[in-house]
Protein backbone atom coordinates (compact mmCIF):
# COMPACT_ATOMS: atom_id res chain seq x y z
CA UNK A 1 0.00 0.00 0.00
CA UNK A 2 1.28 3.41 -0.70
CA UNK A 3 1.01 6.11 1.42
CA UNK A 4 -0.11 9.91 1.13
CA UNK A 5 -0.97 12.79 2.64
CA UNK A 6 -3.39 14.17 -0.50
CA UNK A 7 -4.34 12.52 -3.28
CA UNK A 8 -5.68 14.42 -6.62
CA UNK A 9 -7.27 12.37 -8.92
CA UNK A 10 -6.54 14.18 -12.34
CA UNK A 11 -4.21 16.30 -13.51
CA UNK A 12 -6.11 18.95 -15.59
CA UNK A 13 -6.34 22.86 -14.48
CA UNK A 14 -8.31 22.26 -11.55
CA UNK A 15 -6.24 18.92 -9.86
CA UNK A 16 -2.87 20.72 -11.15
CA UNK A 17 -3.87 23.83 -9.40
CA UNK A 18 -4.92 22.44 -6.08
CA UNK A 19 -1.68 20.47 -6.06
CA UNK A 20 0.32 23.88 -6.88
CA UNK A 21 -1.79 25.61 -3.63
CA UNK A 22 -1.46 22.41 -1.31
CA UNK A 23 2.36 22.20 -1.48
CA UNK A 24 2.93 25.26 -1.37
CA UNK A 25 1.34 25.13 2.14
CA UNK A 26 3.35 22.65 2.59
CA UNK A 27 1.73 19.36 2.28
CA UNK A 28 3.26 16.22 0.36
CA UNK A 29 0.81 15.33 -2.80
CA UNK A 30 0.24 12.78 -5.41
CA UNK A 31 -0.96 13.84 -8.84
CA UNK A 32 -3.23 10.45 -10.73
CA UNK A 33 -3.07 10.80 -13.83
CA UNK A 34 -5.12 9.12 -16.34
CA UNK A 35 -3.19 9.94 -19.64
CA UNK A 36 0.59 10.32 -20.48
CA UNK A 37 0.80 13.69 -20.06
CA UNK A 38 -0.45 16.23 -17.17
CA UNK A 39 -2.73 19.28 -18.55
CA UNK A 40 -6.38 17.49 -18.45
CA UNK A 41 -8.80 19.24 -21.51
CA UNK A 42 -5.75 21.75 -21.91
CA UNK A 43 -3.39 20.31 -23.80
CA UNK A 44 -5.70 20.32 -27.23
CA UNK A 45 -7.30 24.02 -26.47
CA UNK A 46 -5.05 25.82 -29.43
CA UNK A 47 -7.23 29.28 -28.42
CA UNK A 48 -6.70 31.57 -26.15
CA UNK A 49 -8.86 32.16 -22.79
CA UNK A 50 -11.03 35.03 -22.00
CA UNK A 51 -11.96 35.89 -18.20
CA UNK A 52 -9.71 38.13 -16.50
CA UNK A 53 -5.66 38.26 -15.98
CA UNK A 54 -5.42 35.92 -13.26
CA UNK A 55 -6.47 33.29 -15.06
CA UNK A 56 -4.71 34.11 -17.97
CA UNK A 57 -6.94 35.22 -20.22
CA UNK A 58 -5.11 36.50 -23.94
CA UNK A 59 -3.02 33.15 -23.02
CA UNK A 60 -3.55 29.74 -25.12
CA UNK A 61 -4.55 26.93 -23.08
CA UNK A 62 -1.71 24.75 -24.08
CA UNK A 63 0.56 27.46 -22.91
CA UNK A 64 -1.61 27.87 -19.47
CA UNK A 65 -0.70 24.18 -19.10
CA UNK A 66 3.20 24.66 -19.11
CA UNK A 67 2.45 27.95 -17.10
CA UNK A 68 0.74 25.60 -14.16
CA UNK A 69 3.21 22.55 -14.68
CA UNK A 70 6.22 25.50 -14.63
CA UNK A 71 4.78 26.38 -11.36
CA UNK A 72 4.03 22.92 -9.76
CA UNK A 73 7.88 22.09 -11.18
CA UNK A 74 9.08 24.78 -8.03
CA UNK A 75 7.74 22.49 -5.94
CA UNK A 76 9.23 19.38 -6.65
CA UNK A 77 10.17 17.63 -3.61
CA UNK A 78 6.57 18.16 -2.07
CA UNK A 79 5.03 16.66 -5.38
CA UNK A 80 4.85 13.07 -7.09
CA UNK A 81 2.91 12.24 -10.20
CA UNK A 82 2.14 9.45 -11.76
CA UNK A 83 0.38 8.97 -15.61
CA UNK A 84 -0.79 6.78 -17.49
CA UNK A 85 -2.64 5.72 -13.96
CA UNK A 86 -6.63 5.69 -13.65
CA UNK A 87 -8.17 5.55 -10.13
CA UNK A 88 -10.59 2.79 -10.74
CA UNK A 89 -12.26 2.59 -7.05
CA UNK A 90 -12.15 4.81 -3.82
CA UNK A 91 -13.85 2.93 -0.64
CA UNK A 92 -14.86 3.80 3.13
CA UNK A 93 -12.14 2.85 4.76
CA UNK A 94 -10.46 5.77 2.81
CA UNK A 95 -8.15 3.52 0.19
CA UNK A 96 -7.97 4.60 -3.66
CA UNK A 97 -7.37 1.63 -5.90
CA UNK A 98 -5.76 2.67 -9.55
CA UNK A 99 -4.54 0.71 -12.16
CA UNK A 100 -0.99 2.17 -14.26
CA UNK A 101 -1.17 1.16 -18.30
CA UNK A 102 -2.91 -2.34 -18.27
CA UNK A 103 -0.02 -3.73 -16.05
CA UNK A 104 -0.01 -2.57 -12.05
CA UNK A 105 -3.15 -2.16 -9.85
CA UNK A 106 -2.19 -0.11 -6.70
CA UNK A 107 -3.97 0.70 -3.69
CA UNK A 108 -3.24 4.18 -2.16
CA UNK A 109 -4.21 5.40 0.92
CA UNK A 110 -4.31 9.38 1.74
CA UNK A 111 -5.19 11.24 4.43
CA UNK A 112 -7.55 13.09 2.11
CA UNK A 113 -8.10 13.65 -1.30
CA UNK A 114 -9.33 15.87 -4.10
CA UNK A 115 -11.31 14.49 -6.66
CA UNK A 116 -11.08 16.85 -9.85
CA UNK A 117 -11.89 14.05 -12.38
CA UNK A 118 -13.48 16.60 -14.83
CA UNK A 119 -16.45 16.36 -17.00
CA UNK A 120 -17.44 13.76 -19.48
CA UNK A 121 -18.93 14.55 -23.10
CA UNK A 122 -23.32 14.25 -23.69
CA UNK A 123 -24.49 12.74 -26.11
CA UNK A 124 -27.75 12.60 -28.80
CA UNK A 125 -30.61 10.15 -29.30
CA UNK A 126 -31.05 9.94 -33.26
CA UNK A 127 -31.46 7.08 -35.74
CA UNK A 128 -28.37 5.42 -37.10
CA UNK A 129 -26.49 7.66 -34.16
CA UNK A 130 -23.45 4.87 -34.17
CA UNK A 131 -21.96 5.34 -37.28
CA UNK A 132 -18.58 5.79 -37.98
CA UNK A 133 -17.89 9.57 -38.40
CA UNK A 134 -20.42 10.59 -35.40
CA UNK A 135 -18.09 12.29 -32.80
CA UNK A 136 -17.77 13.87 -29.85
CA UNK A 137 -16.46 17.57 -30.39
CA UNK A 138 -14.03 17.14 -27.78
CA UNK A 139 -12.94 13.95 -29.49
CA UNK A 140 -12.46 15.79 -32.76
CA UNK A 141 -10.29 18.55 -31.03
CA UNK A 142 -8.37 16.20 -29.80
CA UNK A 143 -7.85 14.07 -32.98
CA UNK A 144 -6.62 17.65 -34.80
CA UNK A 145 -4.47 19.33 -31.73
CA UNK A 146 -3.20 16.62 -30.27
CA UNK A 147 -2.53 14.10 -32.62
CA UNK A 148 -2.81 16.16 -35.68
CA UNK A 149 -5.31 14.00 -37.38
CA UNK A 150 -8.04 15.25 -39.51
CA UNK A 151 -11.29 13.67 -38.59
CA UNK A 152 -12.85 14.16 -42.40
CA UNK A 153 -13.89 17.19 -45.48
CA UNK A 154 -17.45 17.92 -44.28
CA UNK A 155 -18.94 18.86 -41.12
CA UNK A 156 -22.33 19.49 -39.21
CA UNK A 157 -21.39 20.74 -35.99
CA UNK A 158 -23.95 19.86 -33.40
CA UNK A 159 -24.47 22.99 -30.53
CA UNK A 160 -23.52 26.51 -30.55
CA UNK A 161 -21.80 26.43 -27.25
CA UNK A 162 -18.26 27.71 -26.82
CA UNK A 163 -16.75 24.18 -27.27
CA UNK A 164 -19.09 24.05 -31.11
CA UNK A 165 -17.54 27.30 -31.77
CA UNK A 166 -14.55 27.02 -31.36
CA UNK A 167 -13.91 23.71 -32.87
CA UNK A 168 -16.08 24.50 -35.78
CA UNK A 169 -13.80 27.10 -36.65
CA UNK A 170 -10.69 24.72 -35.71
CA UNK A 171 -12.05 22.72 -38.57
CA UNK A 172 -12.36 25.48 -40.81
CA UNK A 173 -8.29 26.23 -40.23
CA UNK A 174 -7.81 22.81 -40.07
CA UNK A 175 -9.04 23.33 -43.95
CA UNK A 176 -12.35 21.16 -42.74
CA UNK A 177 -15.41 22.36 -44.49
CA UNK A 178 -18.22 23.49 -41.91
CA UNK A 179 -21.59 23.08 -43.80
CA UNK A 180 -23.83 24.57 -40.71
CA UNK A 181 -23.68 24.97 -36.95
CA UNK A 182 -27.27 23.63 -35.21
CA UNK A 183 -28.49 24.48 -31.90
CA UNK A 184 -31.62 23.04 -30.21
CA UNK A 185 -31.93 26.65 -28.19
CA UNK A 186 -33.61 29.65 -29.61
CA UNK A 187 -30.25 31.46 -29.12
CA UNK A 188 -26.84 31.05 -29.52
CA UNK A 189 -25.35 29.49 -26.54
CA UNK A 190 -21.53 30.48 -26.80
CA UNK A 191 -19.85 34.07 -26.34
CA UNK A 192 -20.73 36.39 -29.28
CA UNK A 193 -16.91 37.17 -30.49
CA UNK A 194 -16.55 33.51 -31.43
CA UNK A 195 -20.10 32.91 -33.00
CA UNK A 196 -19.62 36.24 -35.11
CA UNK A 197 -16.25 35.35 -36.57
CA UNK A 198 -17.62 31.78 -37.77
CA UNK A 199 -20.85 33.96 -39.37
CA UNK A 200 -18.33 36.10 -40.84
CA UNK A 201 -17.12 33.13 -42.68
CA UNK A 202 -20.23 32.15 -44.08
CA UNK A 203 -20.96 29.61 -41.80
CA UNK A 204 -24.76 29.29 -40.63
CA UNK A 205 -25.92 28.67 -37.32
CA UNK A 206 -29.31 27.34 -37.22
CA UNK A 207 -31.01 27.85 -33.79
CA UNK A 208 -34.35 25.94 -32.83
CA UNK A 209 -32.77 23.14 -35.03
CA UNK A 210 -31.94 19.37 -34.00
CA UNK A 211 -30.55 16.29 -35.86
CA UNK A 212 -33.48 14.37 -37.19
CA UNK A 213 -31.34 11.06 -38.41
CA UNK A 214 -27.92 9.82 -39.97
CA UNK A 215 -27.79 8.54 -43.01
CA UNK A 216 -24.87 6.03 -44.41
CA UNK A 217 -23.81 2.48 -45.01
CA UNK A 218 -20.30 2.00 -44.03
CA UNK A 219 -20.26 5.50 -42.10
CA UNK A 220 -21.99 9.14 -42.35
CA UNK A 221 -22.86 10.02 -45.60
CA UNK A 222 -25.86 12.50 -44.49
CA UNK A 223 -27.53 13.91 -42.15
CA UNK A 224 -31.10 15.22 -41.76
CA UNK A 225 -31.88 18.10 -39.61
CA UNK A 226 -34.84 19.57 -38.88
CA UNK A 227 -37.27 22.49 -37.42
CA UNK A 228 -38.13 22.71 -33.38
CA UNK A 229 -40.92 24.22 -32.28
CA UNK A 230 -41.42 26.67 -28.84
CA UNK A 231 -41.96 23.31 -26.96
CA UNK A 232 -38.57 21.67 -29.20
CA UNK A 233 -40.61 18.98 -31.14
CA UNK A 234 -39.60 18.96 -34.71
CA UNK A 235 -41.56 20.81 -36.49
CA UNK A 236 -42.50 18.10 -40.13
CA UNK A 237 -41.86 19.32 -43.21
CA UNK A 238 -38.75 21.14 -42.21
CA UNK A 239 -36.47 18.55 -42.66
CA UNK A 240 -32.89 19.62 -44.66
CA UNK A 241 -30.17 17.66 -45.80
CA UNK A 242 -26.25 17.75 -45.35
CA UNK A 243 -23.91 15.99 -47.39
CA UNK A 244 -21.81 15.23 -44.23
CA UNK A 245 -18.78 13.00 -43.71
CA UNK A 246 -18.45 14.41 -40.15
CA UNK A 247 -20.81 15.07 -37.10
CA UNK A 248 -19.71 16.64 -33.97
CA UNK A 249 -21.92 16.39 -30.81
CA UNK A 250 -21.05 19.47 -28.85
CA UNK A 251 -24.36 19.37 -26.66
CA UNK A 252 -22.56 19.75 -23.31
CA UNK A 253 -20.66 18.30 -20.45
CA UNK A 254 -21.76 16.26 -17.82
CA UNK A 255 -19.80 16.07 -14.13
CA UNK A 256 -17.83 12.84 -14.18
CA UNK A 257 -19.47 11.91 -10.38
CA UNK A 258 -18.41 8.36 -10.36
CA UNK A 259 -15.93 8.27 -7.63
CA UNK A 260 -17.81 10.51 -5.36
CA UNK A 261 -21.06 8.24 -5.24
CA UNK A 262 -18.92 4.99 -4.57
CA UNK A 263 -17.38 6.79 -1.53
CA UNK A 264 -20.58 7.70 -0.36
CA UNK A 265 -21.05 11.47 -1.06
CA UNK A 266 -24.35 12.73 -0.81
CA UNK A 267 -25.27 13.92 -4.53
CA UNK A 268 -27.66 16.02 -5.74
CA UNK A 269 -28.89 16.59 -9.09
CA UNK A 270 -28.53 20.29 -10.02
CA UNK A 271 -29.79 20.92 -13.84
CA UNK A 272 -27.69 24.34 -13.60
CA UNK A 273 -24.11 22.52 -12.48
CA UNK A 274 -25.19 20.49 -15.69
CA UNK A 275 -25.99 17.45 -13.67
CA UNK A 276 -25.28 14.93 -10.43
CA UNK A 277 -23.15 16.96 -8.06
CA UNK A 278 -21.57 16.52 -4.34
CA UNK A 279 -22.64 18.29 -1.31
CA UNK A 280 -19.71 20.47 -0.84
CA UNK A 281 -19.54 23.37 2.07
CA UNK A 282 -17.63 26.94 1.29
CA UNK A 283 -14.01 25.16 1.21
CA UNK A 284 -14.85 22.22 -1.60
CA UNK A 285 -15.00 19.85 1.40
CA UNK A 286 -17.92 16.95 0.49
CA UNK A 287 -20.24 15.57 3.11
CA UNK A 288 -17.43 12.51 3.47
CA UNK A 289 -14.59 14.13 5.71
CA UNK A 290 -11.32 14.44 3.79
CA UNK A 291 -12.88 14.38 0.48
CA UNK A 292 -12.47 17.49 -1.77
CA UNK A 293 -13.58 18.53 -5.05
CA UNK A 294 -12.52 21.01 -7.28
CA UNK A 295 -13.34 22.19 -11.03
CA UNK A 296 -16.31 20.54 -13.11
CA UNK A 297 -16.80 17.47 -11.25
CA UNK A 298 -18.69 19.93 -8.87
CA UNK A 299 -20.48 21.69 -11.60
CA UNK A 300 -20.25 22.62 -15.53
CA UNK A 301 -17.96 25.73 -15.77
CA UNK A 302 -14.98 27.11 -17.81
CA UNK A 303 -11.24 26.10 -17.12
CA UNK A 304 -10.84 29.72 -15.41
CA UNK A 305 -13.15 28.90 -12.63
CA UNK A 306 -11.37 25.31 -12.22
CA UNK A 307 -8.01 26.89 -11.82
CA UNK A 308 -9.40 29.51 -9.02
CA UNK A 309 -11.24 26.23 -7.52
CA UNK A 310 -7.99 24.37 -7.63
CA UNK A 311 -6.34 26.85 -5.68
CA UNK A 312 -8.94 27.14 -3.33
CA UNK A 313 -9.78 23.38 -2.59
CA UNK A 314 -5.77 22.91 -2.65
CA UNK A 315 -5.44 25.60 0.51
CA UNK A 316 -8.23 24.12 2.43
CA UNK A 317 -7.71 20.60 2.14
CA UNK A 318 -3.93 21.12 3.17
CA UNK A 319 -5.50 23.32 6.28
CA UNK A 320 -7.48 20.39 7.29
CA UNK A 321 -4.83 17.70 7.46
CA UNK A 322 -2.58 20.24 9.32
CA UNK A 323 -0.53 22.41 6.81
CA UNK A 324 -2.19 26.15 7.32
CA UNK A 325 -0.89 28.49 4.83
CA UNK A 326 0.70 31.57 6.22
CA UNK A 327 -1.40 33.89 4.23
CA UNK A 328 -4.39 31.13 4.34
CA UNK A 329 -7.20 33.81 4.77
CA UNK A 330 -5.54 36.21 2.47
CA UNK A 331 -5.35 33.50 -0.52
CA UNK A 332 -8.71 32.12 0.59
CA UNK A 333 -10.75 35.60 0.05
CA UNK A 334 -8.92 36.05 -2.72
CA UNK A 335 -10.00 32.54 -4.34
CA UNK A 336 -13.54 33.52 -3.01
CA UNK A 337 -13.45 37.10 -4.77
CA UNK A 338 -12.23 35.74 -8.12
CA UNK A 339 -14.45 33.10 -8.30
CA UNK A 340 -17.56 35.79 -7.45
CA UNK A 341 -15.93 37.99 -10.48
CA UNK A 342 -15.88 35.14 -12.88
CA UNK A 343 -19.80 34.23 -11.85
CA UNK A 344 -20.86 37.84 -12.44
CA UNK A 345 -22.23 37.48 -15.77
CA UNK A 346 -25.54 36.35 -17.04
CA UNK A 347 -24.16 32.34 -17.24
CA UNK A 348 -22.38 32.89 -13.81
CA UNK A 349 -25.87 33.79 -12.20
CA UNK A 350 -26.94 30.60 -13.83
CA UNK A 351 -24.10 28.50 -11.93
CA UNK A 352 -24.36 30.60 -8.53
CA UNK A 353 -28.10 29.50 -8.21
CA UNK A 354 -26.78 26.00 -8.60
CA UNK A 355 -24.11 26.25 -6.06
CA UNK A 356 -26.68 27.64 -3.71
CA UNK A 357 -28.27 24.45 -4.32
CA UNK A 358 -25.64 22.22 -3.10
CA UNK A 359 -23.70 24.43 -0.59
CA UNK A 360 -23.72 23.02 3.23
CA UNK A 361 -22.13 23.95 6.48
CA UNK B 1 -38.73 8.59 -34.53
CA UNK B 2 -37.25 5.59 -35.55
CA UNK B 3 -36.30 4.38 -32.59
CA UNK B 4 -35.05 0.82 -33.82
CA UNK B 5 -31.90 2.08 -35.04
CA UNK B 6 -31.51 4.80 -32.17
CA UNK B 7 -28.50 3.75 -29.95
CA UNK B 8 -28.89 4.72 -26.42
CA UNK B 9 -25.97 2.33 -25.05
CA UNK B 10 -22.77 2.05 -27.40
CA UNK B 11 -21.46 -0.48 -24.84
CA UNK B 12 -24.31 -3.25 -25.24
CA UNK B 13 -25.89 -1.57 -28.34
CA UNK B 14 -29.21 -1.22 -26.36
CA UNK B 15 -31.59 1.00 -28.17
CA UNK B 16 -34.05 3.12 -27.94
CA UNK B 17 -36.77 1.27 -29.35
CA UNK B 18 -35.69 -1.65 -26.16
CA UNK B 19 -35.59 1.42 -23.37
CA UNK B 20 -39.09 2.65 -24.26
CA UNK B 21 -40.46 -1.08 -24.47
CA UNK B 22 -39.57 -1.69 -20.95
CA UNK B 23 -40.94 1.50 -19.65
CA UNK B 24 -43.99 1.26 -21.11
CA UNK B 25 -43.80 -2.68 -19.25
CA UNK B 26 -43.57 -0.59 -16.15
CA UNK B 27 -39.67 -0.73 -15.59
CA UNK B 28 -39.53 3.11 -14.81
CA UNK B 29 -35.80 2.80 -13.21
CA UNK B 30 -32.65 2.91 -14.23
CA UNK B 31 -31.59 -0.11 -12.29
CA UNK B 32 -34.58 -2.09 -13.50
CA UNK B 33 -33.11 -1.49 -17.18
CA UNK B 34 -29.80 -1.93 -16.34
CA UNK B 35 -30.70 -5.48 -15.11
CA UNK B 36 -32.80 -6.33 -17.90
CA UNK B 37 -30.42 -5.04 -20.71
CA UNK B 38 -27.06 -4.68 -19.32
CA UNK B 39 -27.54 -1.14 -19.92
CA UNK B 40 -24.57 1.19 -17.95
CA UNK B 41 -22.74 -2.29 -17.54
CA UNK B 42 -20.71 -1.77 -20.31
CA UNK B 43 -16.94 -0.23 -20.16
CA UNK B 44 -18.59 3.32 -19.88
CA UNK B 45 -20.19 2.58 -16.60
CA UNK B 46 -23.72 4.53 -17.48
CA UNK B 47 -21.79 7.87 -18.55
CA UNK B 48 -22.87 7.88 -21.97
CA UNK B 49 -26.18 6.26 -21.40
CA UNK B 50 -27.17 7.49 -18.23
CA UNK B 51 -28.68 10.87 -18.92
CA UNK B 52 -30.44 9.42 -22.05
CA UNK B 53 -32.24 6.80 -20.43
CA UNK B 54 -33.28 9.42 -17.11
CA UNK B 55 -34.65 11.79 -20.06
CA UNK B 56 -37.09 8.83 -21.13
CA UNK B 57 -37.96 8.17 -18.12
CA UNK B 58 -38.61 11.35 -17.01
CA UNK B 59 -40.82 11.91 -20.36
CA UNK B 60 -42.75 8.55 -20.01
CA UNK B 61 -43.18 9.40 -16.14
CA UNK B 62 -43.56 13.12 -15.86
CA UNK B 63 -41.60 12.98 -13.04
CA UNK B 64 -38.38 15.57 -13.26
CA UNK B 65 -35.02 13.87 -13.61
CA UNK B 66 -34.15 15.30 -9.84
CA UNK B 67 -36.82 13.14 -8.52
CA UNK B 68 -35.84 9.87 -10.60
CA UNK B 69 -33.93 7.62 -8.44
CA UNK B 70 -30.14 7.78 -9.71
CA UNK B 71 -27.97 4.36 -10.59
CA UNK B 72 -25.17 3.73 -8.28
CA UNK B 73 -22.06 3.54 -9.02
CA UNK B 74 -19.29 0.66 -7.61
CA UNK B 75 -15.79 -0.07 -8.50
CA UNK B 76 -13.82 -0.09 -10.73
CA UNK B 77 -14.68 2.26 -13.22
CA UNK B 78 -12.44 0.72 -15.66
CA UNK B 79 -11.61 -2.87 -16.78
CA UNK B 80 -8.97 -4.28 -14.72
CA UNK B 81 -7.67 -7.96 -15.27
CA UNK B 82 -7.71 -10.27 -11.99
CA UNK B 83 -4.58 -11.04 -12.55
CA UNK B 84 -3.42 -7.38 -11.65
CA UNK B 85 -5.66 -7.30 -8.69
CA UNK B 86 -4.81 -11.19 -7.30
CA UNK B 87 -1.20 -9.50 -7.38
CA UNK B 88 -1.69 -6.85 -5.65
CA UNK B 89 -3.99 -9.09 -2.75
CA UNK B 90 -0.69 -11.41 -2.25
CA UNK B 91 1.11 -8.08 -0.61
CA UNK B 92 -1.72 -8.71 2.49
CA UNK B 93 -1.31 -4.91 3.52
Amino acid sequence: MKHVEIAIIGGGPAGLCAAISAASSGANVLIIERNNKLGGQLVKQTHMFFGSEKQYASTRGIDICNILINKLSKFKDKVEIMTDTTVVGMYEDGVITAMYKEEKYIKIKSEAVIAATGAFEKTLAFPNNDLPGIYGAGAVQTLMNVYGVKPGNKVLMVGAGNIGLIVSYQLMQAGVEVKAILDAAPKIGGYLVHASKIRRMGVPILTRHSVKEAIGKEYLEKAVICELDEKWQPIEGTEKEFDVDVMCISVGLSPLNELLVMRGCEMKYVPQLSGLVPLRDENYETTVGNVFVAGDISGIEEASSAMVEGYLSGLCTAEKIGYKHEKFEELKNDYLNQLDDLRSGAVGKHILEGTKEILVN
Amino acid sequence: MNDENTIVCRCSDVTLKEVRDLIKQGYTTYDEIKRITRIGMGPCQGKTCGQLVLREISAATGKSIKELKLHMNRPPVVGVKLDLIAEEAKKND
